[in-house]
This record gives structure tokens, sequence and C-alpha cells, in this order.
């Protein structure tokens, strides 16, 4: 019995979600569909930078139809974490405390340095690709483990599990988990709003549920669609949001539904909100988004970093901060409001590898992405001149192993 | 254009990319570039390795230094890497008949003799490979904490009637790869960052001067730009030649081979295998007339029977990798630093 | 939200789970899916948790989906739809 999710070739090549024919054909409906609403450019957000990624990666936006604006909001985890929670990891750090982090984090600039500044200074710093993975290390070690915990609730919710657990005794939370629903509704308010519809994270919602956004679109009347990160499944959504927006049908419509229900994976809620209560907070760029961090509650102050250690956020006063950061529109840039060729950094003074900005420094950020991948650059003609790239191609394809 | 802006070194630029190259044009080089009799390729060029012309013919020289962690990786081992890696730089510059190596090694003190006689044995078992002999080399030991283990640095030289370089692509040339790639940097990096990845991942650290030959001997004249993805992967390696050769180059990523296991831990970390470093793989600009006798002569020698053709190069977009995704395009991009895991 | 990669459950040990992702083998922590899990299953995983089970049935669900987006074509374009439909079927070819 195949695998179900491959063609009888197998591979990872051949996830049928991922299949250039369908992709092609679900591109050609979504021109059609989007050409039948009246207007130009029809704009819609989406939320979470693996859509980004994912867009950008599979090289999506070439194949897009030219009326349809596929605008990234606040969704990189790592570009909305503001400036004084990477502070308090810096400075937490250069006191000699041992953190673990994702390696999304390592290089993101606070006030003016980041943990991989600090740790090229000699700072302990551990790169971990899973909670599980620093609460094994904290067991190896004596000193005290601090977990600088980033992500949003899907990753809020392992942190959760892990502290339910029983984690050893030097094991210590940073919380700066973020909570996306409520941020929508921030750029749902915005006055220089243009969005006519969101497409809502896969993941995210295979843990709240879909029922989550139902609220939003009665207030806002504003269509969401769920979408997975293969290709297939970000066609597909956008296809269902344009029909949506084309019928003035303010709606939520699940397009994920081999990982999404309508309440959700109730098991993990249960766990993430025992945990973590959400309170209001600075996101970067967004200023005050209600109910949009999560941090622990009182009864696992025992593991929260913030209550165990003095963190002194004065003692990075003595780095000034770049002026290049006044200058800086990230804000803008992640509220979907301005795009990267709008800013005057971007490029320029502000590149990867000295980023003034979080969305240049994380590989889900709208200015790192469009750095990378060159910005919207129209590709679909290089090269059409010669026969295609793969006359004189193996039969072979992938080669399987 | 990346600079060098930084006051101190980071590991950014020893990675393979864009910093690396800026440290060397702007530092390392400064001053000592000089004007090269036509043909010869010096310190200019930046490529794997130099060209001096001895009568009618064309010495070329390399040199590494192997700083790896582990130095023992699934496949192999810091030796193979270090005689694999010389052997290969002189072999991607048209010089496949090894005159010399040599090999000098920094010992830091604790090191386990055994681990030093395995290290030896790869050693010599890659020599006998590639036909290469060590005929001189060095020795010293650090003190512990001085060195992180062990250091090789090998040096090559070669005799070759031609000199194929990195900038030779034209218009119209089709881009050649002579089998899996990102096999190497995905094995070591499962092992090095602890990530609990159980895996048939192996290295692919081998010395390919013969499978070299047999492509050039194929077609003589038609190779007309080679260059081994080592650091930084076959992105870099891709924009280091369509810069150098004042081209475009298209890659069609279907095309591109990759291991289902490499695929599968690549897209488990979030790492782009175009950004992988190879260690027993080539890149070949080919003509497009010889294009079906290389891959024929490639696929019928042990270490090529993957080859296949990913890419073309056009006249548009000179300097950048566009690659074609099969559900729309985009750049290639270079991986910036140390590849590190991400969970976004 | 990122990198939810769906793997192949291989053996489960309370609850722990190693997971095949096309050969290469995870140990996946099983504390937050909410439904039993067993060798054969599918799951979705996020820094190395299962957030949701996915069932074998729901994956032809989903495709089954997508292709119905496909079947509403305005009347003058048939001709494209029947060159859609052809793909579709072309591609049904190779479900097992």
């Amino acid at each position: 019995m195949e695998p179900p999710m491959t063609s009888h070739n197998g591979g990872v090549a051949e996830l049928k979600f991922r299949d250039p024919a369908r992709a092609r054909s679900l591109a050609d409906a979504l021109t059609r569909v989007v050409g039948d609403i009246d207007r130009s450019p029809v704009s819609i957000m989406h939320v979470c930078g693996s859509h980004e990624q994912a867009i950008a990666r599979f090289g999506l936006r070439a194949t897009l139809p030219r009326s349809l604006n596929v605008i990234m909001g606040p969704g990189c985890p790592v570009c909305i974490t503001d400036v004084p929670e990477v502070d308090e990891g810096v400075v937490l750090a250069r006191q000699g405390v041992r953190i673990a982090t994702y390696g999304d984090m390592l290089k993101v600039p606070g006030t003016s340095l980041s943990l991989a500044d600090a740790q090229a200074e000699g700072a302990k710093i551990d790169v971990v690709y899973s909670v599980a993975h620093a609460i094994e290390l904290a067991k190896q070690i004596d000193e005290p483990l601090v977990f600088f915990a980033t992500g949003f609730e899907t990753t809020a919710v392992a942190t959760a599990a892990a502290i339910l657990r029983n984690p050893p005794p030097n094991f210590y939370v940073l919380s700066a988990h973020k909570y996306i629903p409520p941020v929508m509704e921030i750029v749902a308010e915005m006055p220089d709003t243009r969005v006519e519809g969101f497409l809502a994270a896969g993941h995210a919602a295979t843990i709240t549920g879909w029922g989550v956004f139902e609220p939003f679109v009665a207030r806002h009347r504003l269509p969401v669609v769920v979408a997975g990160f293969e290709p297939l499944d970000i066609l597909a959504g956008l296809v269902r949001l344009a029909e949506l927006i084309r019928d003035g049908r303010p709606a939520v419509e699940n397009m994920f539904p081999r990982c999404v229900t309508k309440d959700g994976n109730l098991r993990a809620q249960e766990q993430l909100w025992r945990v973590f209560r959400p309170i209001g907070g600075r996101w970067r760029g967004i200023a005050h988004v209600p109910n949009g961090n999560l941090r622990l509650r009182d009864e696992f102050s025992h593991l929260d970093a913030r209550k165990r250690f003095d963190i002194d956020l004065h003692t990075l006063w003595d780095f000034a901060p770049a002026a290049l950061a006044q200058e800086c529109i990230c804000g803008d840039i992640m509220a979907g409001i301005k795009s990267p060729h709008d800013c005057a950094l971007f490029g320029k003074a502000c590149v990867p590898h000295s980023p003034v900005g979080a969305c240049m420094v994380s590989s889900e950020g709208t200015c790192k992405i469009w750095y990378q991948y060159g910005g919207h650059p129209d590709l679909g003609s290089v090269g059409r001149t010669l026969s295609g790239p793969s006359e004189g191609i193996s039969d072979r394809g992938y080669c399987a192993r | 254009m990346a600079t060098v802006l930084d006051e101190r070194i980071t590991l950014r630029y020893g990675a393979g990319g864009q910093a690396m190259r800026a440290l060397i044009r702007d530092v390392l080089t400064d001053g000592l570039v000089r004007e090269e009799e036509s043909g010869a390729i010096g310190l200019a060029a930046m490529d794997d390795g130099a060209a001096l012309r001895i009568g009618n013919q064309w010495l070329v020289v390399t040199t590494d230094s192997h700083v790896i962690q582990p130095a023992f990786f699934p496949g192999g081992d810091i030796g193979r890497l270090a005689v694999s890696g010389a052997v290969n730089d002189l072999a991607v510059m048209g010089a496949t008949d090894v005159l010399a190596l040599t090999c000098a090694v920094i010992i830091e003190e604790g090191f386990a003799r055994d681990d030093l006689v395995r290290i030896q044995r790869s050693i010599r078992q890659a020599c006998d490979e590639s036909g290469a002999a060590i005929l001189t080399g060095d020795t010293k030991v650090m003190g512990k904490g001085e060195l992180d283990g062990i250091v090789l640095n090998t040096t090559g030289i070669a005799l070759t009637d031609r000199v194929v370089p990195d900038a030779g692509l034209r218009v119209g040339d089709v881009v050649i790869v002579t089998g899996t790639i990102a096999d190497h940097g995905m094995a070591v990096m499962a092992r090095r960052h602890g990530l609990a990845l159980d895996a048939d991942l192996k290295s692919d650290v081998a010395p390919i001067n013969s499978l070299i030959r047999v492509a050039l001997d194929s077609a003589p004249g038609a190779v007309v730009a080679m260059k081994d993805p080592t650091r930084g992967g076959v992105a870099s390696a891709l924009h280091e030649m369509a810069e150098k050769s004042r081209v475009g180059i298209v890659v069609d990523e279907q095309a591109v081979p990759v291991a289902d296991t490499v695929r599968a831990a690549a897209e488990l970390l979030g790492i782009d295998p175009l950004h992988v470093a190879n260690e027993g793989k080539a890149l070949l600009g080919v003509r497009p007339e010889a294009v079906d006798a290389v891959l024929m002569a490639l696929r019928m020698h042990p270490r090529g029977r993957d080859a296949v053709t990913i890419g073309r190069c056009v006249g548009e977009r000179i300097g950048s990798v566009v690659l074609d995704t099969g559900f729309g395009r985009r750049l290639v991009t270079e991986p910036d630093g140390e590849l590190l895991p991400r969970i976004c | 939200m990122c990198l939810g990669v769906p793997g192949k459950v291989v053996s489960v040990d309370g609850s722990i789970a190693v997971v095949d992702f096309w050969g290469v083998r995870k140990q996946i922590c099983l504390d937050v899916v909410d439904q039993p899990v067993a060798p054969g299953d599918y799951i979705l995983n996020h820094v190395g948790y299962a957030i949701r089970r996915i069932p074998a049935e729901e994956i032809g669900a989903t495709l089954a989906l997508y292709e119905e987006l496909l079947r509403h074509p305005p009347e003058e374009d048939d001709l494209m739809a029947a060159d859609v439909r052809s793909e579709i079927d072309g591609a049904a070819d190779d479900q097992p």
C-alpha cells in the first residue's frame, strides 16, 4: 500500500501537493476568478512567515495574476519579536547565563546587539531545533539554562508541553511567544488597509481551530481562508479566497481539512492556556497588540527567567542604537502598508549581513525574502528564447536512492 | 556589493559566500595582485587554483586548509577530505593528473594517536584512488585548547595542456552536475548539531579527477567551465561562474538530483540543498552540441552515474541564477554565513 | 506555522514516536497531539512535536476539494476547462 501522499514513484518530489500540473491548473483558475472581480488590484494578506517563505521558495508570485496583490502581514515571529525582548535575551547572555534559542533568533538585532553578537563576545548560546532538545541539554549541565521561547501559538504549545512535564530545576523560560488572531484585528482596522481578505496559517489553525476566525469575520466582514503550505495548498487557498471576494461573501473557509478542524486541537489548547496567559504587548513595528503576547502564568513563576534573573537592560545603554533604526519602516512593511522598495535603507544600508530591522534578519522577513529572491522580479521570460532548460535532461528526474 | 565592514572577522567570512569573497578581494589579496601573462590564472581570478605557464603546458597549483568538525563523519573523515579537496580543485581546473601533494598537519595536544592513524589511512586510500602522491609535509603540535583537534593543509600541483576556468560560460551553454547534491553538508550538519536525525546520510567526499578526465576527453574543448561546489553549495558556485562569465544561468529545480533522505533532512531543518556543501561533485559548463557525449561519458564512470543537466546560460540577468521551480520562478539565493537549522 | 512536514510513524514508546520523513527518522513528542497515534499513521510535526494526526482518507478529500475548484469554469472557457479536466484525469491516473 503506497503512502497516500506520494504517487507510486515515491519520494518527496512526488508529493501530491507539489504536483506542478495541478498547480498550473489552479494558477489558471486563480487568474480566471481574479479576472472576474471588477477591481484592480485586489489585495489580500497572509499572516504567516511560512506562507511567504513557501510563496518565495516555489516562485509562486511569478504565476499569480498581476492584479492580485498578496501582501505579507505581521506573520514572521522573528520579525515581530520586539527589541526589548531580544535585549532581554542579549543581556542575560552577556551576564553569563547560558541561553538556548531557535536558530532563527540568533542574528536578530535588539537595540544594538543580537544573540550572535553576544556569542562572538563569548556568551554561551546553544541553537536548538526543539524545546525538548533544550530540556535534554539542561539535564546534562549544572548551570541554569534559559530557553528563549519565541514563535507563535503553534510553537508556544511545544513550550507549554515541556513546562508541564517536570523540567529539570535549572531550566528557565524567557517567553517572547506571540498570539496571531489579535493582530489581524489591528491590521483590519488600520486606516490605510485595502486588504479584502486574509489567508490564515494552516498550522496555527491546526491548534486553534478555524472557528476562532468567525468573530473576526462577523466584525470586519472580510473573508478568511485557512490554507496549508504546499504549493497546491497555497494556490487552492488563494482561489477560494478570490472566489469569496468576488462573490462578496465574508465567511471562514477551511482549505486545509486534512489538518484543521473547527475546534482545533483541544488537548494542545488546554496545555497552552494552562501555562500561558495573553497580555497586551508590543510587536516590533506595530506597537501595542492587545492579547498579542504570551507570558507564563504565576503558577510557573519558578521557571520564569524574568523572575529568576535580574535583567538589567541599562547595561545595553552604552551601545548607542543605530541612528539608522529611526529610518527603519519594518513596522509599515509588516502591516502590509509599505513594501521593501518603499524603504530608503533596503538593499543599501540594510542588507542581510548587516540588517537594520528585523524584517531583514529573519528567513521569513519580507525584506530578507525580497532581497534574496529579488523582490518580485519578472522572471517569467528569462531564457524563453532558448529551448527550455529541460532539453537534454535525463528522463530520470529525481534520483531515488 | 558586499565589502568588509566589520572590525572583527566573524564565522560568516569563512562560509564560502559573498562575505568571504569580499574579504579575499578587499583585505587578503590587497596589494598582492600582479599582472599575469595572457591566459595565466593568478590571484585576481580567485579561481579554485592558480595556473602558470611552464613551457607549452600549464602548472596548476591549489592549496586548502581543512578544519572540519567533527573530524570523523559518516562517509569519510578529515584525511579523505584533505586529499579529495586538493585533487578536485586541480581537476576542476582541467588538471586531472596530479604531480604531487603536500600535507601539513597541526595537531592539538591530547589528540588520540589511533585517530591520527585512522586519518592517515584515509589519506593513503584517497591517494591511491586519485593516483596522487604526497611528497612532503609539515608537522606541528599546539597546546590543548589552542586548536580544535586537528587541522590539515594540502597543496596540490599538476600539469595540464588546457586550463578550464570558472569563467568560460557563454550564452547557450549547458550546466551539468556530476551527481546528487548536498550529501556532504547534510551528513556533517546532522552529526554536528546533534540533531538526532537517524538517517542514512553519508558524505560524498571522494577524489573525482578520473571522472573529470573522462568528461574532458569525451568532447575536447567543449567543457568550457568547471567548478566544485564546496562551501556555499551549488548556489555559490553557480553565482561565481555566472558573475565571472558574465552570463545569467537558469536552473531547472526539478532536474537537480537530490537523494530522498538528503532532501527530507534538508526540509526538516529548513535548509536549501542548493546551499549545502559537496565534496565529490563538479559543475561543468558544456557547449550544447557536446552535452550528450559528456553525459554519456560521465554516466559510464562509477562516480558519475547520476550526472544530469540542470541548467542553461542566458544573456539576461547577468550574474544571477534564476530557479525554475516547476511552480514559478525565483532567484537562487546564496547562503549568508554558517547554515543554521531553522524552525520557521 | 512552519516546517510542518508530514511524517509516518514507525514506532511508539509512551509519549515518544519514531517518525520517518522519507528515510530520515526523528524522535517526535506526542504530548500535544489530540488523537492516539499508532505505527503507520501520518503526523504533522512542528518543532519536534506532533500537532496533528493526519488521517489517510483526508488527503484524498483535500485533493478532491482542490479539484472541485477546477469544475466551476464559466461557460465561455469550455476549451480551457476541457484542458484542465484532462490534466486532472491524467494526474489522477497515478493515484495508488
